[in-house]
């Protein structure tokens, strides 16, 4: 059975993790490759890198950190956060990324979707998707969720879909840092509307949340941040829990013992 | 030893590369005739379109090359699909190495492509060599071989397919293993081990 997939988000500034503390096995925290190394060999799925630097000369730097993170990783990773142009898919897939994540970017132009998925598959393209529950609807968010479009969810998404998107993030902005469970509903409702996988995040607070956001959400997949970053929860222990409730996850045996 | 690892228009060719340094062993990605002929192991790695890459490799007269291999060969995802002998995806007549054919996934119910980790039935062969029962490994594809008297692994989606496939001096994999942590690590090492 295909499992379903857990996945840390590790926010990078100038080639820096800016949340990631309190793992005992490595020497620098701040270290992306290191972090992304330890939570590898915890038992996560895959990883996401994004880079939330400013300046676009700085993004150099994020490049070569890609290389690094495929020379020492064993899992797939996406890379996401300003990429704007092809040229910028291509630097970060040369350097040895697995996916690209797009999110502003795709919403002002829908057809880089369709360019990135010609020139580099279907596989390669995520679409992120930033949505807040608002006035009876879900409304699609641009630049980090600071401005309203006039795009709903659900006719993005399909869009999104249609036009070679292989994955879709949605982040629901009502749940994310709340901590008080994913947008579940929202979440089935893409989940059987798309025929490509759906990773949910934002609203993870404990266990449950993963468990409910598989069963009722019908999530592929689910992303977090704080939650792992802050050793609130531990993969293999939350990888032993969705086992045990039946969902049906890949475990890592030594790293739960 | 020396791997030599084929250069073509596929993608993520460097992930093997990266792979194999992780397990210490140094390879060198080529199109070079006379490299890939004398290295010890082959590897055609990649993710891409059938007809796309099928065509560069007959341009570039790599098809017969392969084909002619003695050495042990190993093809990742659409590597195994080239080894075929037929691809749905663009109408396109592959390697034949293998007689099995590649078609695309049929469903309504299944997510297509089939992303993500699920696990692998292996038959007794030295490339699966001390992994534990029904493991995980990382899939990306939309297109799958179908079962057939070369088939070494198989995996369930939609119904159960090739997640490997082997013949002579030929080995394939469908999954990617240089993205499957220590399981695909644990092939790779195993695949070196081969003569």
């Amino acid at each position: 059975m295909l499992a379903k997939r857990i996945i840390p988000c590790l926010d990078v500034r100038e080639g820096r993790t800016v949340k990631g503390v309190n793992f005992v096995n490595i020497r620098d925290a701040g270290d992306a490759v290191e972090l992304g190394a330890a939570y590898s060999s915890e038992g996560a799925d895959e990883l996401v890198f994004l880079d939330i630097t400013a300046s676009h000369e700085k993004r150099k730097t994020f490049v070569e950190l890609v290389k690094k993170i495929a020379r020492r990783i064993s899992i797939p990773f996406t890379v996401g956060g300003g990429i704007n142009e092809l040229r910028d898919v291509a630097a970060l897939l040369t350097a040895g990324a697995d996916k690209v994540s797009v999110n502003s970017a795709a919403l002002r132009r829908p057809a880089f979707i369709d360019e990135i998925a010609k020139n580099f598959g279907n596989q390669v393209v995520t679409c992120a998707i930033d949505a807040k529950h608002e006035h009876g609807r879900w409304t699609c968010y641009l630049n980090g969720g600071r401005i309203p479009t006039d795009r709903d969810l659900l006719s993005w998404a399909k869009e999104a879909e249609s036009r070679g998107a292989g994955e879709i993030l949605f982040t629901s902005m009502n749940h994310d840092g709340v901590k008080q469970g994913f947008a579940c509903d929202a979440l089935a409702q893409l989940s059987a509307t798309l025929g490509i996988p759906v990773i949910a995040s934002g609203g993870a607070g404990s266990m449950q949340h993963f468990e409910e956001v598989f069963t009722k959400g019908k999530a592929d997949a689910a992303l977090a941040a704080s939650l792992f970053h802050f050793k609130e929860l531990e993969i293999p222990t939350l990888k032993k829990y969705l086992a045990e409730q039946g969902v049906v996850v890949r475990r890592d045996v030594a790293a739960e013992s | 030893m020396s791997v030599a690892i084929i250069k073509y228009n596929a993608g993520n060719v460097f992930s093997v590369e990266n792979a194999m340094k992780r397990i210490g062993q140094e390879a060198v990605l080529t199109d070079d005739p006379d490299v890939i002929r004398a290295a010890d192991k082959v590897i055609i790695p990649g993710v891409g379109e059938a007809s796309t890459t099928m065509k560069f490799l007959r341009e570039h007269g790599l098809d017969n090359l392969i084909r002619s291999l003695k050495q042990p060969t190993l093809g990742i995802c659409i590597g195994l699909q080239l080894m075929c002998a037929y691809s749905e995806e663009g109408d396109t007549e592959c390697l034949g190495i293998f007689d099995e054919h590649v078609i695309r996934f049929k469903s309504i119910e299944h997510k297509i492509p089939h992303m993500g980790w699920n696990t692998i039935r292996v038959k007794d062969s030295p490339l699966f060599a001390g992994l534990e029962k029904d493991p995980y490994v990382y899939y990306v594809h939309s297109y799958y071989a179908q079962l057939g008297a070369h088939t070494i692994a198989t995996t369930d989606y939609v119904q159960p397919f090739s997640a490997a496939l082997h013949k002579d001096n030929f080995y394939a994999l469908q999954f990617h293993p240089e993205k499957s942590a220590l399981v695909g690590e644990q092939i790779l090492k195993n695949f070196l081990r081969i003569f």
